[in-house]
C-alpha cells in the first residue's frame, strides 16, 4: 500500500492517460476526440516532468555561492519542451481539419459525417 | 574524405527541411515544383553518397555540434538505414520529376507553394527517422513527417479525404504518443536515451517490468503507425482519398519508416537483452502477418474503388514483411528487408500508373475505367508490368524477395510448409485482383465518360522508369539484398 502511494504520480499519469484514450475513442464529437487527444498527450508529459524530479534535489545551476550537492535532471523538461509544441501543432491541424470538416459536410459529429458519406 | 563528405547525415535531413521556408517564398507554382524537384534530388544523390560509403565502411557516424555521442545527439547510417533512404529519396524524387500535371490538377494554384513546402518537411522528417541513434530524435522526426503528411494528404479533391486525414491524425497520435511513453520509461529505467548506449544499460533491468511495459508501447505504437493488421483502419482511406501523387510517395515510404523503427528497436534494443522477448515477438507478430496477408486480400479481390484496391493490398504486403521478420533469423530478416525495398517499387510503379489514370479519368472505380486500355495503352501496359512485380512473377522484383522469404519460411521448422500455402495462396489472391483491373480495362465497356487519351508524358516517363526498374532489380538484384542481407546481421546482432 505504501509503494502505490508513493508513486501516486503515476497514478495521475495513468488515469489522465486512459481518461484521455477513453474520449478519444468513444466520444463521436471530433472536437471532444481532440480534447481527449491532448489530455492524452499531457498525461505523458507528467510522465516526462515527474521522473526528473529528485528528492530534495534543486534546480541544477551550478553556483559557488550556494553549496547544493543533489540536483533534479533536468533533461525531462527540455525533451517534453519539444513533445509539447508537436502537441500544440497536432492540436491546431486537427482544429483546422474540423474546421474544414464543418464546411464540407456541415457537421462534426461522426456518426452524421459517415451518413452522410454513405449517401 | 573531403569536409563537406563528412556532413552528409546531417545534410540529409537539413537540405530538404530548409529548402521548404524557401519554397513558400517563390509563390510561382511551377517554380516552387522546380525548386522541390530540384532538393529532392539533391536529397536523393545524398542518399546514393551515403550508400557508396556504407557499403565500402559498414557504418557513418555523426556528432551533431561535435558531442560525443552518450551526451550529444548522434547520427549513424547503416545498411539497413541506407537501404530506406534509397527507398525514400528515390520514390520522392521520382514522383515529383513526373507528377506536376497530375498535382497542378489536384490542388488550387494558390495552395501549391505550401504543399510543396509539406512535401519536403514530410520528406525531411522520413529521413530524418532513418539517419538518427537518438530515440527521442526519432520521435520528432516521427512527429514532424506525420504532421507534413496530414496536409498534403488532406490537398486531395474530394470532401471525404477530410473524415479521412482525421482518423489518420488521431492514429498516428495515438501511435507516436505510446512510442513516447516507451522512450520515457526506457529512459527512467537506463538513463540515456542514445540506441547503442540504451543497447548496452539495459540488460542490467531487463527483467525489471517498466521495461516490458515499455517494449509493449513501442512495439504496438509502431505497429499502429506501420498499419500492421488489425491496426490499419486508418491506411485504406488516407491512400484512396489523397491527391495521386501523394498516394505514390505515402504508399512506397510512409509505413516502411514506422517498420524500420519497429524492427530496430525490437531487433537492435530489446531481442538481445530480455528473456524470451524473441518467442513473445514472434507470437505477436507472426499471427497478425497471416491474418493481415489473407484479409487484406481477400478484401481487395472485391473492392471496387481501384486506388482503394492496391491500398488494401498494401495492407497484405505489410503482412509478408512482418511475416519474415517474426521468423527471427537472418533469412527471415533479410526477406523482410528485401521485401520493404521490392515493394516500395512495385506498389510506386502501380500507383504511378493510377495516377496516370487519374489524368484523364476523374472517377476511378473499376467500372469507370472499362476499355481504357484502347486510349491509353501505355499506361495499362505499365500497370500490367507492375502488377507481374506485385504477384511476384519470375525476372520482377517481386519474384526476388518472395523467393527469398519462402526460403526463409521453408527453414524455419514444422509450420513452415503451411506458412509457403498462405504465401502462395496469397500470391493467387493477387492475381484475381490485378486480374480484375486488366479485365476491366481491356474487355470491358465504359459506362461513364470516355478518357480523352493518353497521359501527359512526364508523368508516363516516371511510371515506365518505376516499372524498368522493377525489372532491373528482378534481374540485377545484388544491391538491394547486399544491403537488405548485411543489415539483417546487423540485426541479429552478427555485426556491430
Amino acid at each position: 500500500m505504501m509503494t502505490i502511494l508513493e508513486h501516486y504520480h503515476y497514478l495521475v499519469f495513468a488515469v489522465i492517460l486512459m481518461t484521455g484514450f477513453y474520449a478519444v475513442m468513444a466520444k463521436l464529437n471530433l472536437v471532444k476526440k481532440l480534447i481527449g487527444l491532448s489530455l492524452f498527450q499531457a498525461a505523458v508529459f507528467l510522465l516526462y516532468i515527474s521522473m526528473g524530479k529528485v528528492e530534495g534535489g534543486t534546480a541544477p545551476i551550478f553556483s559557488d555561492l550556494i553549496d547544493v550537492e543533489l540536483y533534479s535532471n533536468p533533461l525531462p523538461q527540455v525533451l517534453i519542451l519539444t513533445a509539447i509544441v508537436v502537441g500544440i501543432s497536432t492540436t491546431a491541424l486537427g482544429l483546422g481539419i474540423i474546421v474544414r470538416i464543418k464546411e464540407a459536410y456541415g457537421s462534426i459529429e461522426e456518426h452524421e459525417i459517415q451518413e452522410l458519406d454513405r449517401k | 574524405m573531403s569536409a563537406w563528405q563528412a556532413h552528409l547525415p546531417v545534410l540529409q535531413v537539413i537540405v530538404p527541411m530548409l529548402t521548404a521556408p524557401l519554397i513558400i517564398l517563390l509563390r510561382d507554382r511551377r517554380l516552387c515544383w522546380a525548386a522541390t524537384t530540384l532538393a529532392s534530388l539533391c536529397s536523393l544523390a545524398i542518399a546514393v553518397a551515403l550508400c557508396i560509403e556504407v557499403v565500402s565502411s559498414h557504418r557513418v557516424g555523426y556528432e551533431m555540434g561535435s558531442w560525443p555521442a552518450p551526451w550529444g545527439i548522434e547520427l549513424g547510417v547503416d545498411a539497413f538505414s541506407a537501404l530506406l533512404l534509397l527507398v525514400v529519396n528515390g520514390a520522392s524524387a521520382l514522383v515529383l520529376t513526373g507528377a506536376f500535371s497530375s498535382l497542378d490538377r489536384d490542388i488550387d494554384n494558390e495552395r501549391q507553394p505550401l504543399f510543396y513546402a509539406a512535401w519536403l518537411l514530410a520528406l525531411a522528417g522520413l529521413n530524418g527517422i532513418l539517419v538518427t541513434a537518438d530515440a527521442f530524435n526519432i520521435f520528432v522526426f516521427m512527429e514532424i513527417s506525420a504532421l507534413a503528411s496530414y496536409i498534403i494528404v488532406s490537398a486531395g479533391p474530394d470532401r471525404r479525404v477530410l473524415p479521412a486525414v482525421f482518423k489518420y491524425l488521431i492514429m498516428g497520435t495515438v501511435g507516436a504518443t505510446f512510442y513516447l511513453i516507451g522512450v520515457g520509461l526506457i529512459y527512467l529505467m537506463t538513463g540515456t536515451l542514445n540506441l547503442a548506449d540504451i543497447e548496452l544499460r539495459i540488460y542490467e533491468v531487463a527483467d525489471q517490468r517498466p521495461i516490458m511495459v515499455a517494449a509493449g508501447f513501442i512495439t504496438i505504437g509502431l505497429a499502429l503507425k506501420a498499419a500492421v493488421f488489425p491496426l490499419h483502419q486508418w491506411l485504406p482511406n488516407a491512400y484512396t482519398f489523397a491527391p495521386n501523387a501523394v498516394t505514390v510517395f505515402l504508399a512506397a515510404c510512409a509505413t516502411k519508416v514506422s517498420l524500420y523503427i519497429l524492427l530496430r528497436f525490437n531487433f537492435y534494443v530489446f531481442q538481445p537483452n530480455l528473456a524470451d522477448h524473441d518467442i513473445q515477438f514472434a507470437y505477436f507478430l507472426l499471427p497478425l502477418s497471416l491474418l493481415g496477408i489473407l484479409v487484406a486480400s481477400t478484401v481487395a479481390m472485391f473492392e471496387p474503388s481501384l486506388k482503394r484496391l492496391l491500398a488494401w493490398s498494401s495492407v497484405a504486403q505489410i503482412g509478408y514483411i512482418t511475416l519474415g521478420a517474426s521468423l527471427i533469423s537472418i533469412a527471415g530478416v533479410t526477406a523482410s528487408l528485401l521485401h520493404m525495398f521490392n515493394h516500395a517499387l512495385a506498389k510506386a510503379a502501380l500507383f504511378l500508373a493510377v495516377a496516370c489514370l487519374g489524368m484523364s479519368l476523374r472517377r476511378l472505380r473499376l467500372e469507370d475505367i472499362g476499355g481504357v486500355a484502347k486510349q491509353m495503352p501505355w499506361t495499362m501496359a505499365a500497370f500490367v508490368l507492375a502488377g507481374l512485380s506485385l504477384i511476384g512473377v519470375p525476372g520482377t522484383a517481386g519474384f526476388v524477395s518472395k523467393w527469398y522469404l519462402i526460403t526463409a519460411v521453408l527453414e524455419s521448422g514444422a509450420w513452415g510448409a503451411a506458412l509457403v500455402a498462405v504465401i502462395v495462396v496469397s500470391s493467387l489472391m493477387a492475381v484475381v485482383y490485378i486480374w480484375r483491373v486488366v479485365e476491366a480495362a481491356y474487355f470491358g465497356n465504359s459506362e461513364g465518360e470516355a478518357a480523352i487519351g493518353e497521359a501527359p508524358l512526364p508523368l508516363l516517363f516516371a511510371t515506365w522508369v518505376a516499372v524498368a526498374l522493377n525489372f532491373y532489380f528482378g534481374l540485377e538484384a545484388s544491391l538491394p539484398t547486399g544491403l537488405a542481407e548485411t543489415a539483417a546481421l546487423i540485426l541479429m546482432g552478427h555485426l556491430p
